[in-house]
């Protein structure tokens, strides 16, 4: 331990960013915690920690309504992470980004307001064959209500999308496009700018599911001329259950509300209500302001090192592993996709993915294993799951070393 | 007389009291996976499939001269050593007998994680089941 990784390349210093994260200084099984889910969620730094409990312990305080100064610094600081994110995604107004609970809200949201209001029968919804069981649900229930048609994008056997049968598949009934950034299972990056582009030529709406690619990759939603994307604050070095939906704003002022309650009221009677302008339209009852307010302070975290830092860090962490990982006797990697986030997935042949996991984490490694709620992803690639190393920016070299280690003594056992 | 349940957890505590760390522990729970005979096809049916997240266990019961026996099999090594462990301990004895057991030996054995709701293995689901099939075989023999 204790070593610097320092190139000039990623001009990052893991040792110090390591510090900053508590959680990674612990013995899982007797030995040093090697925290490779990152996919599943990342870890947090001090920086979001103590903003969580600064918050509680000095502004607790509920907000947008009340006089007093506590009301008004909560206020504050809760607005100021609507224009972080703004800044951070490459939003063009504040108003357009509405606080959720996670992606998956996001999604259901804008299928059930967006969806309910604008589809109709026999309307088609494009989604990918890498979808995340939560791009695809939300989708499957609002289509079955409306008798709208699902269809697939085909990707071929790398894990990469189609987009010969993107573009045959869009025609004048095709109403939204709802495509994963970044697949959680086989790391693949799709051309979201080139998916909107070819959808709004038809008329289509599109909408991205960022969550795995918003701790990774730059975000600019103008520039791409997203209709809609979401994201997780979890992911991002953020606390669990707070998450964007960014929308543009003729879209989300032409969409109903969600919830009803307060804040999203413009005035109530005994006999109706009015709706309140964007973004509270969307955001009825207290939200969860601390860690809609720690959130900021991951945002920050992922700036100071840069986007482009973390991405050559993480690429090279990727290259190592696959290098490391390919030599194991009957490793078959998932998803080889040429754009890929440091996401890495295999398989063996003749070992469950459940039985290395359990030995791995009985050697204080975290992986995940499973299907990673990509059934259907499993079903095309006629497998039943795989196990996924994923990796983040306080992840190191030596960390693999114990990865490939583990796995040679688990290969060792079940063979 | 028969051993009991109890004599055969016994049984089970003894012989894992001689590891003194997880590798040989394992390295026994996966042999003992490796040795249960494997579930005929035609009892790998939808029915007898034990729902758990990421490995696929099946379980078939017998109710034959009063006792009940059962046969398992799974497609993850570690889950079906586990198994083989409850098959052992269950399999033999009356269908009131299995209902009414108290499986403490997971527990003293170190593999009370794998129970947990946590652990997506299945097995707390396929103990549940294993008590659940013997339970309708006392309402049946209590119906006869």
């Amino acid at each position: 331990m204790g070593k610097t990784i320092q190139t000039l390349e990623h001009n990052l210093d893991i040792a110090e960013i390591r510090r900053q994260f508590p959680v990674l200084h612990q013995q899982v099984n007797d030995k040093p915690l090697v925290y490779l889910d990152n996919a599943a969620t990342t870890q947090k730094p001090l920086a979001v920690i103590d903003a969580i409990k600064n918050y509680y312990q000095k502004d607790n305080a509920n907000i947008h309504r009340g006089i007093h100064t506590l009301a008004e610094r909560a206020t504050a600081d809760f607005e100021k992470t609507r224009d972080a994110v703004k800044a951070f995604i490459g939003a063009e107004h504040r108003e357009e980004i509405i606080f959720t609970k996670g992606t998956t809200e996001g999604i259901n949201l804008v299928a059930q307001t967006w969806g309910r209001a604008y589809l109709k029968e026999g309307d088609e919804i494009l989604i990918s064959g890498m979808e995340h069981h939560s791009n695809m649900v939300p989708w499957q229930m609002i289509a079955q209500e409306k008798k709208a048609i699902i269809k697939i994008i085909p990707i071929n056997d790398a894990g990469e999308l189609l987009m010969d049968e993107y573009e045959k598949l869009l025609n004048s009934r095709t109403k939204l496009v709802a495509v994963v950034h970044a697949s959680n299972t086989l790391g693949s990056i799709n051309p979201v700018k080139q998916i909107i582009q070819l959808a709004h030529r038809h008329g289509a709406i599109v909408l991205i599911d960022g969550a795995q690619s918003t701790s990774h990759l730059d975000i600019t939603v103008s520039d791409w001329s997203a209709d809609f994307f979401v994201f997780s604050g979890h992911k991002v070095y953020g606390p669990t259950g707070v998450g964007i939906l960014y929308g543009k704003r003729a879209l989300l002022e032409a969409m109903p509300p969600y919830q009803g309650g307060g804040e999203m009221i413009g005035e109530v009677r005994y006999d109706g209500f009015t709706w309140n302008e964007l973004p509270y339209k969307f955001e009825a009852g207290t939200p969860n302001i601390a860690d809609v307010i720690a959130l900021k302070s991951a945002l920050d975290f992922i700036s100071v090192l840069g986007k482009q830092n973390i991405r050559t860090y993480e690429n090279s962490l990727l290259q190592y592993a696959c290098a490391k990982l390919k030599s194991l006797e009957g490793i078959r990697f998932i998803g080889t996709a040429n754009d890929k986030v440091s996401i890495l997935s295999f398989v063996f042949n003749d070992i469950h993915h459940q039985d290395l996991g359990i030995i791995l984490d009985k050697e204080g490694i975290a992986i995940r294993t499973g299907h990673h709620c990509t059934q259907p992803l499993m079903g095309r690639l006629r497998i039943t799951g795989t196990s996924r190393a994923s990796f983040a920016v306080y992840n190191t070299m030596e960390e693999i070393d114990r990865l490939e280690a583990g796995l040679k003594k688990a290969i060792k056992l079940f063979r | 007389m028969n051993v009991s349940i109890d004599d055969i957890q016994k049984e089970i505590i003894e012989d894992f009291s001689i590891f003194d760390n997880w590798d040989d522990k394992y390295a026994y729970i996966i042999e003992c996976g490796k040795k249960l005979k494997p579930l005929a096809p035609e009892y790998k049916t939808e029915t007898n499939l034990v729902r758990g997240c990421q490995s696929q266990v099946w379980l078939h019961a017998e109710h034959k001269d009063g006792v009940v026996n059962f046969y398992a099999d799974s497609d993850a090594i570690i889950v079906k050593g586990l198994i083989s462990l409850l098959v052992r301990v269950l399999s033999g004895h009356t269908a009131e007998h299995v209902v009414k057991s108290d499986l403490y030996f997971i527990d003293k054995i170190g593999m009370q994680s794998h129970l947990s709701m946590t652990r997506s293995s299945g097995l707390s689901s396929m103990l549940k089941t294993m008590k659940v099939k013997a339970l309708l075989f006392l309402e049946q023999e209590k119906a006869n």
